[in-house]
């Protein structure tokens, strides 16, 4: 099965550039996609830009609306994501406790909807 | 047709006895509690049809090979056979194996069932539904029942957990070893849960034909046959056991609540009593400490004493300052600052109850215990407004009656 990882922190409690503890949190993700790797689990993985660059659009009546900003406006926001091919949630669970993310916010793991 | 009582009653007896290791034995080999479930009532209507010319010999061998052959014609009507094709081949398999005489003993799945039923990705109040329907063989109505909740919401909570194990791939697997002891915990858990609501009789004084506080001790005694050996298994049973023990003493003849200060111990069951705490020695014995052995502990030493005044209150102290290792909760520090009260520090008793009041400001034992340590501590007024809040917070009209005639004993 497929699953996604999505990455939710609060930008305030996310250890700030050129910190010893973003350095830290920077070694975590290396560890964890060595693991991911070797594994053999990992899909993709990415971290994403600020939600200051986010654009959101919607069509309404055949007209494309684009708005500033994200989704929806939170204190703990979408930071990254990683998809892993593994057996069932347990595994799932299991990767997704490696990501250092998880320490400063919250990791939400879906199984991917596989179509066919 | 109408079938004969003896049979419809054997029936019953079969699907209450051996829902969980039939249910377990057809998730093993389907992957699929939905499925499971409707091949196993498939079997049960077909013995309605059946059994009246003759109960088989081994009747849930009978069941469960009739549950196959239900749950392969699902699956070919649903037109699920391309992608489940390893799954009917399996299954034929199973009813060759079965159809040979003598039939061999159904390996006992019931360890993964449990584990899946009380996974931590489910709601915890799903966790105890599941629990209670596959392991336990209740329906959905006694459940919904027990939980003072409309069938159909409780069908919808059931519909819901069983779905979510399908898509999110909750897997029917006993743990890892790295998961293991997290995961016992969680089952643990999930078994006190259903003690618990039936020791607080939340079912507001009506009569419901199943006791949750048994149905949980049999789950946990079926628990401490599949893992043997587990000190925090039976730290558990020893603390139901101990618990249950004191059930004929906490209600008085007008069905109000006896305070354990209060109970006729005379009145307790000593059989019960001692099982527990022969428990208790065996897996302190095991030198694997853990939450559950502590509150064993905990209510073994009010077990063991003849009254308040000879309950090593002390040592209830140093118990609970090991809980809060485990579990740093408002409520296991409330429970130590009324052991504190009772050693004799009722000063810093009330200072560590003013501590915590945020936190357990709708909880109503919290408010019970305040206005019990005010009045003792001679403040009338604060002890009657304390009372106020715990019975306008209370669930059960017992809890309440008791309440009140604690209010009503004040300053005399």
């Amino acid at each position: 099965m497929q699953y996604i990882a999505l990455i939710y922190g609060d930008p305030d409690l996310t250890p700030k550039h050129g910190t010893p503890e973003a350095e830290e949190m920077m070694k975590g993700y290396f560890m964890a996609n060595e693991v991911y790797k070797r594994d053999g689990v990992f899909i993709a993985g990415e971290p994403l830009q600020g939600v200051e660059t986010a654009t959101s659009l919607r069509i309404r009546s055949g007209k494309t609306e684009t708005m500033d900003g994200p989704f929806a406006e939170t204190k703990e926001r979408l930071g990254g994501f990683y998809i892993f091919d593994c057996d069932d949630l347990d595994a799932a669970l299991r990767y997704a406790a490696l990501i250092p993310g998880a320490k400063y916010g919250t990791v939400e793991v879906r199984p991917i909807l596989q179509l066919g | 047709m109408e079938a004969a009582p003896g049979i419809t009653a054997a029936i019953d007896s079969v699907a209450r006895e051996d829902r969980g290791r039939l249910l377990a034995a057809l998730m093993a080999a389907l992957q699929d509690f939905q499925l499971a479930e409707d091949a196993l009532q498939d079997a049960l209507e077909a013995a309605l049809v059946h059994w009246p010319r003759g109960i088989p010999t081994d009747p849930r061998a009978w069941l469960l090979r009739v549950a196959r052959r239900k749950a392969i014609d699902r699956i070919r009507k649903a037109g699920r056979w391309r992608d489940r094709a390893e799954d009917l081949a399996a299954l034929a398999a199973a009813d060759q194996v079965a159809a040979s005489e003598p039939p061999p003993e159904i390996p006992d799945e019931r360890l993964r069932l449990i584990f899946t039923c009380c996974h931590p990705a489910l709601e915890p109040k799903s966790r105890v539904a599941l629990t209670l329907r596959m392991l336990g063989g209740l329906t959905t109505g006694e459940i919904a029942a027990a939980f003072l909740d409309r069938e159909e919401t409780m069908g919808q909570r059931l519909s819901r957990a069983k779905r979510k194990i399908a898509k999110a791939g909750i897997p029917f697997v006993v743990p890892a070893p790295e998961d293991w002891s997290q995961r016992l915990n969680s089952v643990l858990t999930v078994i006190y849960l259903i003690f618990n609501e039936g020791y607080r009789a939340s079912s507001g004084g009506k009569l419901v034909r199943v006791d949750l506080c048994d149905e949980a001790i049999w789950l946990a005694r079926m628990l401490d046959g599949l893992v043997p050996d587990d000190a925090e298994v039976e730290g558990l049973l020893s603390l139901m056991l101990t618990t249950h023990a004191r059930r004929s003493a906490r209600l008085d003849d007008a069905g109000a609540m006896v305070a354990l200060d209060d109970q006729d111990r005379g009145l307790w069951d000593r059989g019960m009593l001692a099982e527990g705490l022969e428990l208790l020695d065996r897996a302190l014995a095991r030198r694997a400490p853990g939450p559950f052995q502590i509150k064993a502990a905990i209510s073994a030493l009010h077990g063991q004493a003849d009254s308040p005044e000879t309950t090593d209150w002390r040592q209830l102290v140093l118990l609970y300052d090991a809980l809060l290792a485990h579990e740093a909760t408002a409520v296991v520090r409330l429970n130590r600052a009324v052991a504190l009260a009772e050693a004799g520090g009722l000063a810093a008793c009330l200072r560590a109850l003013d501590a915590i009041r945020v936190e357990l400001e709708d909880y109503q034992p919290y408010h019970a215990a305040r206005a019990d340590l005010l009045a003792r501590s001679g403040q009338w007024a604060a002890a009657q407004d304390a009372y106020r809040m715990a019975i306008a917070l209370s669930r059960s009209g017992q809890e309440r009656r008791f309440l009140q005639r604690r209010m009503n004993g004040l300053s005399k």
